[in-house]
This record gives structure tokens, sequence and C-alpha cells, in this order.
């Protein structure tokens, strides 16, 4: 039994505390990448800037909108053929930040019907398709509009 | 030297300790107040207490019905004015645990729901789900942070009584954080440090359960009284130990032999059925049914296990739903713990020992034979478990003579201010008690801490356990007194000052030895057979010669020496005790 | 039932510090053989009393109820009573629990935390005067269901242990206090919302709480205090509203956050 072993485990992650203290922490800011379980944290966070970037897009549009149709489509192709990707990013980002959120709901909404508390699933169940349908509508209106 | 002054000190932090503190911080906020514990309040044992806590609830109960079933359940050796007293307060203590937020399960119209318990005629145990203890201590711990008065002090280990011409005057204790010995001066001393489990090697007990208030105490000069009646639990994890709870029973759980046969019928305790029958077969006391284990081991009737014999707990009729409901705890300690869901198949258990009787002696007012020192809770004999201890009365217990001691310190100290002390002496007291320390520490020896440890557990269960006689008993005195002397030669191998276990242990154990002989010795001259304590040698019981209180006295490297005090005994004479089919008669 | 005892030999690397003699933590190895049914616990237990009587850790119960045996186990926060060997590999790393300072081996610095309990005054607000003659509170079992899992709180400190936000921000009050504020505040009988109001709707407590979830992961006992904090959460927004929207109804104190009684 040896003393004073590196051991095979390697780094100590100990940081010691200006009183003498010796703790034990993983503050530093790539702390989500010491654990796999931290990233999908890290990316419903992130998707919160793609949130704000799709809206400050959303606005925008109006904007080009209000300057005329010509105006409107010529934008628009600037978002099909230029911004492409940067789209399809925002999009993933935008679906995984209502995915990620519908999913936790229910630990903030502890409904109850008859005394019983309502299962989780059953919230999420209910959040994805009010999701879907009004998506279905929403496209529907767009593609009917065009 | 570190010096600590105050009025009154109370050491154990668990529900007696805790209701003591709250006690007189809420009725004497002026007084200042230090809560010593060796752990950290909500670490305190009183948290693996599962079944509830015994009062008077129904219309159709009464005081009389719980006295009753109390004193017959002690086999006759409770002090009856103090069980009269106890009665009294229970409903009383636990309404007030109620109005601290203790989530008491409740009946469907909102009142306090009760559960049948073992060898108790109507059913009168309140209950937080299977986990009354745990809740009944957080409740408490809580609520003592409202009352800034009470000034804790974590991880301090007590060491010694400091006295004076009769009169406690404090007692040193060991920062566990610093290795630093201090002196707690104070004007009364209250002792919550609950039991001594640890003596044995198959417990229900935590790790901390190592009767050092009982050995301060006992060092001291006070008695410990009624030190051979330790109490096995019929239902405990084979192995681990881990506590089953009565209340596995009180739902409707019944115990089967390796023939799936429920053989506590042929111990006076049938008919099997109606059941679930109170007083009857699986919910008959707890001497009853541990003996009755120790019998069916010995005719082959028990079931092999990887851990030992066991029998089997069978709660499956009683359906998902309502395990789930009234004993979460108990299927996942079972599944977690020996891969069984009770759901599916029968618990393997086995008796373990679970709760010491005897204690610290003190009259009804948790008062000892030194003024100013009190004890309460389960280090206490007061005595109102007797020989036996009816399930779910030690958490009530708890908090009817914590308060009680809370109160009477708190009067103490009102009454006694004007003594004249010897300062010098106590200094001086204080100082050989923190080199007594200091030598353990140092000292360099040929003996090992755990050999020691291991030798008097099975010294223990095979001299003292659940059956026991003559030969077993003098066997295991002669052993004990030798490991006394062995242990006066341990070396300590931590020689660090900060959080030094292997040095807690080494004190621990010094405490369980010394209440082990007088566990040992209690039992030797105890020649009858009652309640919890049987002989082999003399199988029946005596009103005679032993309807008395065994009181064993310190002597230091001898053999403690013993006295006696009548029970205390006023509506209740004693009879034959009862249970099953005949007890509806 | 046979006798089975498989005894596996597994090495257990296990962080070792005395601020006495040793000017930095280190790891020591010890080869320990493992019963098929021990938990970490006893692994480490047979180290202190055949291996290593130096070894300093805290435990008690043995059953997953008095909290005190918390460690890092492969760099998981769990109790070691109730971390299965037969569930780990053949090398298990063994370390006192993260973001508290270090006393001694594997036990931490937990005055903080209970400062922080205490902070939140946990402790029933009565709603009125009551005394014992006046009997018990009625409390359905469906009140009593609504914060039944909030008091099933060991204060193991695991949640804290595994909170990232804990490891960066000291003042942080952590889950545990939290959950614990939250089952007051959902007690029928409690009516001291208004008066933790200060210590929780503060950005020292929920708003500090980015919704991890870490905590209810490690929690042992299904408490689910990330649950607890995002109610919290709205009821305090609610309020919030309502002081200045609803400025008559300050003096009324509900004990559930917009929920139906």
């Amino acid at each position: 039994m040896d003393k004073k072993e590196q051991g095979q485990f390697g780094r100590r992650k100990v940081m010691k505390q200006s009183n003498g203290n010796y703790i034990r922490s993983t503050a530093k800011f790539s702390w989500y990448l010491k654990k796999p379980k931290y990233i999908p944290y890290m990316l419903r966070e992130l998707s919160s800037l793609f949130v704000g970037v799709f809206c400050c897009f959303l606005v925008w549009g109006l904007y080009q909108l209000s300057q005329g149709e010509v105006v409107f489509n010529q934008w628009l192709n600037v978002l099909w053929n230029k911004l492409f990707w940067l789209n399809i990013v925002i999009f993933l980002f935008v679906f995984y930040h209502s995915y990620s959120w519908f999913m936790v709901t229910p630990k903030a909404m502890p409904i109850k019907f008859k005394g019983k508390r309502i299962p989780g699933w059953v919230i999420i169940a209910a959040h994805m398709i009010m999701w879907i349908v009004c998506s279905i509508v929403i496209f529907a209106l767009f593609i009917y509009g065009a | 030297m570190n010096v600590i002054e105050c009025d009154v000190v109370i050491v154990g932090a668990g529900g007696a300790g805790l209701r003591a503190a709250i006690e007189v911080a809420e009725n004497q906020p002026d007084i200042k107040l230090a809560l010593i514990s060796k752990v950290y309040p909500m670490r305190s044992h009183t948290v693996a207490a599962e079944g509830g806590a015994a009062g008077v609830a129904k219309d159709e109960d009464n005081y009389d019905n719980h006295f009753n079933d109390t004193v017959s359940g002690g086999d006759w050796l409770c002090d009856q004015d103090a069980v009269e007293y106890f009665v009294h307060q229970a409903p009383r203590e636990l309404t007030q645990m109620e109005h601290w937020g203790c989530p008491w399960s409740r009946q469907e119209d909102g009142k306090v729901a009760v559960r049948p318990f073992g060898g108790m005629k109507v059913e009168r145990t309140w209950y937080a789900a299977d986990k009354t203890g745990f809740h009944m201590l957080h409740t408490l711990f809580q609520t003592s942070l409202k009352y800034p008065g009470i000034e804790r002090y974590d991880e301090y280990y007590s060491t010694e009584l400091i006295c004076q011409d009769g009169k406690c005057h404090g007692l040193t204790a060991l920062d566990m954080r610093t290795g630093q010995m201090k002196f707690f001066k104070a004007k009364a001393v209250i002792i919550c440090t609950g039991g001594a489990g640890r003596i044995f090697p198959f417990t229900t007990n935590g790790a901390i359960k190592t009767g050092d208030g009982m050995a301060m105490a006992y060092r001291a000069g006070v008695a410990l009284k009624d030190m051979e009646f330790v109490q096995y639990h019929p239902t405990g994890l084979p192995g681990t130990g881990i506590l089953i709870t009565e209340g596995s029973r009180g739902e409707g759980g019944v115990l089967v032999n390796k023939d799936g046969y429920r053989y506590l019928q042929d111990y006076n305790l049938g008919p099997a059925d109606p059941w679930p029958r109170k007083k009857a077969m699986e919910l008959g006391p707890r001497d009853r049914l541990s003996q009755a284990f120790w019998h069916e081991q010995k005719k082959g009737n028990t079931v092999e296990t990887d851990f030992g014999d066991a029998v089997h707990l069978d709660l499956r009729h009683l359906g998902e739903a309502k395990i789930t409901e009234r004993l979460p705890m108990v299927r996942e300690l079972a599944m977690s713990y020996m891969s069984v869901d009770p759901v599916k198949e029968p618990i393997p258990v086995r008796p373990v020992v679970h709760y010491t009787m005897g204690g610290i002696d003190t009259d009804i007012n948790t008062a000892t034979n030194i003024r100013g020192l009190y004890a309460a809770g389960e280090c206490a004999c007061v005595s109102i478990n007797g020989a036996n201890r009816l399930g779910s009365n030690s958490l009530t217990e708890l908090l009817v003579f914590g308060a009680k001691a809370g109160q009477k310190a708190a009067e103490y100290i009102a009454e006694n201010n004007n003594d004249a002390i010897d300062n010098e002496n106590l200094m001086a007291q204080a100082q050989t008690a923190i080199d007594r320390v200091m030598n353990l520490f140092k000292h360099k020896g040929k003996e090992n801490l755990v050999s020691i440890r291991n030798e008097m557990n099975t010294i223990m269960e095979a001299g003292a356990g659940i059956y026991r006689d003559e030969q077993s008993l003098k066997q295991a005195i002669d052993q004990m007194t030798d490991l006394k002397k062995r242990f006066a030669d341990i070396e300590l191998v931590d020689k660090s000052n900060v959080y030094n276990t292997d040095l807690i242990q080494a004190l621990e154990l010094g405490s369980m030895i010394d209440v082990a002989r007088a566990m040992a010795v209690s039992a030797l001259n105890r020649k009858e057979s009652r309640g919890s304590h049987q002989r082999l040698d003399y199988v029946e019981r005596d009103d005679k010669d032993f309807l008395k209180h065994t009181l064993a006295y310190y002597q230091g490297d001898e053999n403690p020496t013993l006295d006696y005090r009548d029970v205390v005994i006023t509506k209740s004479k004693p009879a034959e005790r009862v249970y099953g089919g005949k007890a509806d008669e | 039932m046979s006798k089975s005892q498989k005894i596996r030999k597994v090495s257990f690397e296990v962080l070792r510090y005395d601020p006495d003699q040793d000017s930095e933590p280190y790891f020591q190895t010890y080869e320990v053989p493992c019963q098929d049914e021990w938990v970490i616990l006893d692994a480490i237990n047979y180290i202190k009393d055949e291996l290593d009587r130096s070894l300093s850790y805290r435990w008690s119960c043995h059953m997953a109820v008095c909290g005190s045996c918390g460690l890092m186990i492969n760099g998981e926060p769990k109790l070691s009573c109730h971390a299965f060997i037969r569930d780990m590999p053949d090398h298990i790393r063994v370390e006192p629990m993260d973001n508290f300072p270090i006393i001694r081996d594997l036990v931490v610095e937990m005055d903080g935390f209970v400062e922080k309990l205490a902070d939140v005054k946990p402790y029933i607000h009565p709603k009125e005067e009551r005394s014992i003659d006046d009997g018990c509170h009625t409390q359905s079992p469906e009140q009593l269901l609504d914060f039944q899992s909030l008091t099933q709180c060991i204060n193991c400190m695991l949640c804290y242990s595994a909170c990232p936000q804990v490891a960066l921000n000291k003042d942080f009050i952590g889950p545990a206090a939290m959950a614990l504020a939250h089952r007051y505040n959902l007690d029928s009988r409690d009516q001291g919302r208004e008066v933790r109001k200060d210590v929780i709707a503060s950005n020292k407590a929920i708003w500090e709480c980015t919704f991890v979830g870490a905590c209810s992961e490690v929690c042992p006992k299904h408490v689910d205090p990330a649950a607890a904090i995002q109610q919290a959460k709205i009821a305090a927004t609610g309020d919030y509203f309502k002081s200045f929207l609803m400025p008559w109804t300050k003096k009324n104190k509900g004990n559930s956050e917009g929920e139906k009684s």
C-alpha cells in the first residue's frame, strides 16, 4: 500500500482557498465539458441565443414587408440563398429549445385532477400536440396565403 | 484550558435532546444553552425509527388501556407512576409535534391516523408513512432553528462529567474537528445520548449508538438501571441488521418458517385467525416474537440465507397499492439490501438488537442522584419500558421526558444560583479528564482496537443474547473483565488532531465495554425470566424476589456492584402476560 | 437458498488529506475483497478496520436515512451506504463531496450548508393561535400529498455536490434549502411565505438557479428540488405582479402558488 501515489485517474481536482482549506470544485468555465450529461443543458441554454436571433429575423422581415412586395421577395431570396445554412441551424436550435423546455414543463406544473397528480407524460404530450397543431395551422396559413 | 461557560448543557441532539433544548429555549430564552452532539442533529439515530409514536387518540381508547398495555408489555417492571404520567402526556406531546409541522399521516376526514402496533389493545400509534422517527427528528431540528438561544456544538464528543459535592458542574468534550478539549462549565447537564446496541454484532442501531452518555453518568457515580434488558426486534434484515418496521406487521404482514407455517401460534400467541388481530400472533410483544425465532432455529425450522438463519416476513397478500402507500420504505430497503421485492416474495428477517430498556437511573422527573444532572430518552431508565418496550412507546418517550428534563433543568437553575463553588477543584478535575483522553491518544501498546471490538460483540451475543444461563453469563463476565484490561493497552494508529475517528472509536469502545459489563453482571444476578431477559436455568418469572430494578454501580476495573430498588406498583398488580386469542376474553 | 459468497477484488483509490501533516491532498490505493451484496460503505469500513486505521469518514445508519455518508464515487455524488459495488467496475475512485471544503480525508465542512437551511426559516409560521387543547390541525390526505415528497430530504448534500451553480457561486443558497422552504410554503398549516420571500425570491436563491436539474438526478430520496425551485419561481413571479397590479391583496397570504386548494 503505497502512500502518495498519483493514482491512475490522474488529475487532482482540488483548489486551495485563501483561508488554507481545500475545496473540491469544478468551478471553471469549462465545467460543462466534464460530464456528458451537462451538454444537453448547455445546448438548451445556447438555444435561447438562437431564439433571440430568430426574433430579430422576424422583426427584420416585418420591416422588409412594410417596404413592399418586391423588397420583401428580395429579402426572402437572401434568406433562402445566402443565409440558408444559418437558417437551418437557427431552426434546429429553436426546435430543440421548444422540445427541451416542453420535456421539463411537468416539473414546474404540478397540476392535480380529482385529487391526484396528472402524470408528467400527459402534460408533455399535451404541449407537444398543441405545438404540432399550431405549427400545422400556421404553416397552412402561410402556404394558403402564398 | 478552553472553558465555555453556560447554564445548561444538553448532550445529544436526537429526539430527546432537541425536545429538551426547545423546552428550555421557548420558556426561558435567557438561559445560556449549549447543545452538544458528536454528530450533526439530523444524523441522530432517532432518524431511523420507522413505525410510529403511541398516544391515545381514538374515542374508544383511554389512558387506562395505554397504561395497562405498557405495564403488561413491560412484564410489570415499569414504574407505574411514571407510566401514568407518560400516557397522559403522550397525546399532548404528539399534538405539539403536529403544531410544529410534523407530517402525520391522515385519515380521509383530515384527522391524524393511527395504526395497530405490537402489544397494544387499541390502535394508538401515530405515524408518518413508515418514517416516523425521521419526520419527528427533522421537525424538531427545524423547529429548533427558530430559537437563537440554542447554541449548537456539532461534532463535539463529550468525555467526562465534572462533579463536586454531589452536584454536576458540566463536562469535558473533544472538538472533533481540531482535536482540542474543552471544559463546558454549566449549572445543569441533560444527557440524551441514546442506547448502546453496537455492543452486539447484529443490530438495527447505527454506528453512533455506543452508550457514551450512559458510560459518562455511570463513571460519575450514577447507577445504570435494568441493564440486563436488551430488546431484540423480531424483524431485521440478516447481515446488515437493517430494521423492517413493526408497522409492516401492523398492516397485516405475517411471519412464516421454512414450511410456510405461521409458527407463532405454537408459542401462546395464537390462534392464527382472524388476522390482523391486536395483541396476537405477529402483533404480539417483541420479546415473545424474538424468543419464538430462537426456538424455531433450535428446531431447524428456519430458512438458510447467505447471512445466517432467518424466517420469512410475507407481505404479498397486502397488494402493491397498500405497500406503496403505507410501507414504501420497507419495500425500498428490501429491494436495495436484500434484492427482494416484498410485492412478489417474502422478506428474510431475523431478530436483531434494537433497543436498550435499561439506562441511566432517573426518577419520574428525569433527575439522577447527582444534583443538576438529568437524563432522558433511550439512554435513561425512568422506567416506563420495564422488561420489554412496546413498539412506538419510545418515540413518544423522547418527547415526554425530553420536555420534562428541559423543564426541570431550567427550574433547577432558577433555584440554585448561589451555592459556593470551588473553582480550582473544578479546573483540576477538568484537566485530569483532559489528560485521560490525551493519554489514550498517546499510549503505546500492543492491542488492536478492532479485534477487541469484534471480541466484545461475539462475547455479548453468545453470553447475553436472547437466551442466557449461568454458565454463559459467567463466562461473558470474565471475558469482558479481561477485555477491559486489554483495552487499556490499545495504541492508536491515527495520530492526527484533525477529525481523528480512530480516537473517537477508541473512546466509544471504552464506553461500550463498561456498559456491556453492567449488562452481563446485572443479567447474571437476575435469577428469573422476565420480558426480554430470558434464563434457560430460571424459566419462570419471580415476583417475590425480583419485582425490583437492578442498579449497577461502576467500580473501575472491578466488576460493578449491584443494588436493588422496588418497582413502583400503583394500579396494576403483576399478572400473567396474555396475548393471542386469550386476550380477548 | 445456497451460500454464494462471491468475492471480487476491487481496487479503491481514495482521496487522503490531513491538514496536520499534508501540504495538499493525494490519492491512496487499497485492494479490497468485496462481497457480492456490499455497498461502498462496507468496503470503506473494511479499509478502516483491516488496512488503514487512519482513514476518516462519516457514516451512521447504513440505510440511507441519516444522510451522513455522501461521497463522490467515480465522480458521481452518491450515498456510500446506498452505492452497490455489484453495479461498479473493478477500480473505484472515492473522494469527498464536491463543492465543500475538505476537513480531513473524506470529511467535508458542512456548517455553511446548515446555515443556509436556517436562513429559509424552515419551521411552521402558524396561521392562528392554537393551544394543545385545541388539538391537531385538520389536514386532508390530498393536502399532505401536496408537500409530502418535499419532506423526504435527508440533508445529505449530494444535490450541492451536483449543482454547477453551487460550484460557481458560494452564496447560492442551494437546492435543499429551497426545497425545504417550498415544503413549508406548501404546508396547509403554514403562512410563512411572506417571511421567507426575502431570502427565497432573491438572486442568491431561486433566481440563481438555471434549472440544470442535476440536483434532482442525484437525490437519493426523489425529493425533486429542481421542480420545487421552478414552482417557487412561478409563485414569486406571481407575487411580484400581484404586488403592484393588485396591491390590495398584499395582506393575504396564499399558501400555494396559484393552486386551487
